[in-house]
């Protein structure tokens, strides 16, 4: 009998675990289905962008209100989940506070622990406010509405319930409060429960403990579904990201040697591939669709969490444009999504659903609003790229359907017979000189 | 003005120390061609050896590979690269950021390895080997904002040398609110400058003017030919074009010279 609740917790934990892990699972498969993309190069630049970007958060202080709220609830996660081991161990082995044993280090840990669940606490509760009361415009745009906006704050409900789970587990652990050793902020709690017999305490402990977890095994959970999945992408997005300067654009190979026969006097067009060395079926040009993106753009819509500095910064929608680059990530995410589960509905192959990224959740001009001017990825806390996507989705409208806006077509016409884009006689290049 | 082209250089069986690209803008746009000329001001001033392609320079394709067409951009690259590579050429310097990240980032791993160099760059260098004195009060105590190109700014994290450059004419320099990393675009990059924007509350031009004139300047400086355009554009835009010029650093250093 005294077993069953170690058992109900492993049971538990093995249900959480392998749910997690289930998910863990089809998220890779998705990426997966992106193209392939070389990113194996400059392994100790990437790790330590990864380690700056973040693990240092080196970004996100440039806006310091939110980078500084965001650091405090990201090292409290980090450092408060130390306390979950123990909790496990509890769980698993009946022990109460097995770590206990190590001494008066013990009571410096809690205290921390503690001290962090507080600032948490008010970190989160600023945040909700921003969110709901300040209303900042990036959390109000037309594309937070719904289950994104939810979203933000379903997060914030967790971490507020959770930091005060621990904070009441802590206060109504007569032991713990009799050691009066870290118990910073709990012995300030403990007088709410003054006059309560000891039993009534004990079973407001051991409700608080169990919910406490359970609740962590649920967010654990819930992560695959949320905008806060960022948590664990940040770190390989971050590795991932570009290395380059960012105003330097893939240059396509696949174009690249279909210019070079077009340009080489001495090619035969109608030559047959030299043996052994078959012409690969020309890829699509451009991207349609999330499977078109190479796999790290779909790994960076993973990553988003939707915070919408890139947004903030877009001279597109500050003027009013419907462009937004954080709906561009939100979109190739919830696209990748669709793509996903209609491949799980088909026993593992995709079924065509007469459904794609451009048009059905990305319009024609939502692209042609963008400046490629950078700013969105500049903005980006962890190093997401939406103008890559939006350039590869032009690259398709332009070379796959021809569907530039008018002008843009005069103006590369132009380019293509006198090599500029106005209507000028290359001849007159150099008349300048002279005027 | 002493403009020599690549085939001079070439027939007399010489090397030009740079060759000046002087970009589709610089070539046939009316303001931007001013542009082009006080740089080639400059350069003579400086006793600077350089060439021009002339009629053997074509669009670089940049503009066409933002708008997504890839192949135009390749055939330019290609056609571009054949002429520079047959010229030797080693170093360029141009006005227009975009041609310079062009040039810089793309042309590489098609064939076209070049030293290239931002007009702001090459100013500097030439006032700090001492080959460039800019010693003019022309603009002394006016007040000076300059507005950061994108594809100088962000796309190539050059900052510094158009500040640098700007200091010499002794003028006040005024930072927009938002400057070098978080600078708003003027709204022409991505091939926007050829095409009507598309529906919103505001063009893009005149919100990064009113950021200019939040800094009461007397001259918004630019280092792009269509961020020029732009901004002038705003500047009329807000009935300002009276006490406020829009002007490039080339320019401005070309007038301090009185050149």
């Amino acid at each position: 009998m005294q077993y069953i609740p170690n058992i109900i917790f492993a049971i538990l934990l093995i249900l959480a675990i392998g749910y997690f892990a289930k998910n863990v699972k089809k998220l890779i498969r998705n990426i997966k289905l992106g193209r392939d993309v070389d990113v194996n190069d400059h392994k100790s630049e990437r790790f330590k962008n990864m380690m700056m970007i973040a693990f240092g958060q080196s970004k996100m202080v440039r806006r310091p209100i939110s980078g500084i709220l965001h650091a405090i609830v990201y090292v409290g996660f980090i450092v408060i989940n130390i306390e979950v081991l123990e909790i496990i161990v509890d769980g698993l082995l009946g022990t109460h506070r097995a770590f206990s044993g190590i001494g008066s280090i013990y009571g410096v840990l809690i205290g921390i622990f503690e001290v962090l669940a507080l600032l948490v606490f008010i970190s989160v509760t600023v945040f909700w406010v921003r969110r709901n009361i300040l209303k900042l415009a990036r959390f109000w745009k037309s594309e937070m509405t719904s289950w994104p906006k939810n979203d933000g704050n379903f997060i914030l409900y967790f971490e507020m319930v959770l930091m005060t789970l621990f904070l009441v587990m802590n206060a109504t652990d007569i032991p713990f409060q009799n050691m009066n050793n870290g118990n910073v902020i709990s012995q300030f709690i403990a007088p709410w429960f003054s006059g309560m017999s000891e039993g009534t305490l004990h079973i407001i402990e051991r409700g608080a403990w169990w919910v406490h977890i359970v609740g962590i095994l649920i967010f654990l959970n819930y992560l695959y579904f949320s905008k806060h999945l960022h948590i664990i992408l940040a770190f390989p997005n971050t590795y991932y990201g570009s290395l380059k300067p960012k105003g330097q654009f893939n240059n396509l190979e696949s174009v690249t040697n279909e210019v070079k026969l077009m340009m080489d006097p001495n090619a035969d067009p109608f030559a047959a591939a030299p043996e052994g060395e078959e012409m690969e079926e020309p890829s699509k040009f451009g991207a349609s669709d999330v499977q078109d993106l190479s796999w790290v753009q779909l790994l960076s819509a993973y990553t988003c969490t939707e915070c919408g500095r890139c947004t903030s910064a877009c001279p597109a929608n500050l003027t009013g444009k419907k462009l937004s680059p954080r709906k561009i990530m939100m979109d190739t995410r919830d696209r990748l999504e669709e793509v996903g589960k209609n491949i799980d509905a088909n026993s593992g192959e995709f079924k065509d659903d007469g459904k794609q990224l451009l048009g059905d959740y990305i319009t024609n001009e939502e692209l042609w609003a963008c400046t490629t001017c950078n700013a969105c990825v500049e903005e980006c806390p962890v190093s997401i790229n939406p103008l890559s996507i939006i350039l590869e989705m032009r690259r398709y409208l332009v070379m796959e359907q021809s569907a530039a806006p008018v002008e843009l077509n005069n103006m590369m016409t132009n380019i293509e017979n006198n090599g500029a884009p106005w209507p000028y006689n290359q001849m007159d290049r150099l008349n300048w000189k002279d005027e | 003005m002493t403009i020599k082209t690549m085939e001079q250089f070439m027939a007399e069986g010489k090397q030009p120390e740079v060759l000046f690209w002087v970009g589709s803008a610089g070539s046939y746009d009316d303001r931007a061609k001013k542009i082009t000329k006080a740089f080639v001001k400059i350069l003579n001033k400086a006793n600077v050896d350089f060439a021009v392609l002339g009629a053997e320079e074509s669009s670089t394709g940049d503009v066409a590979k933002r708008a997504g067409n890839e192949f135009l951009f390749q055939m330019q690259a290609l056609m571009n690269i054949e002429v520079l590579n047959a010229y030797e050429v080693k170093k360029i310097v141009t006005c227009d950021p975009h041609s310079y990240n062009c040039l810089k980032n793309e042309y590489p791993s098609l064939g076209g390895k070049y030293e290239v160099y931002h007009h702001t760059q090459f100013i500097q260098d030439l006032i700090a080997s001492g080959r460039l004195k800019v010693e003019g009060n022309l603009y002394k105590g006016k007040r000076i904002t300059f507005h950061d190109p994108c594809y100088l700014g962000r796309a190539n994290s050059v900052y510094d040398a158009p500040r640098e450059v700007l200091k010499n004419t002794n003028a006040t320099i005024i930072e927009m609110k938002r400057n070098k990393r978080t600078a708003l675009c003027c709204g022409a990059g991505g091939a926007q400058m050829f095409k009507e924007p598309e529906k919103g509350d505001k063009d893009v031009n005149v919100l990064r003017t009113e950021d200019a004139l939040e800094t009461k300047p007397n001259i918004i400086a630019t280092g792009c030919p269509y961020c020029n355009t732009m901004m002038t554009d705003g500047v009329k835009a807000k009935e300002k074009e009276a006490e406020i010029s829009v002007l490039d650093i080339a320019e401005l250093i070309a007038n301090s010279e009185s050149l």
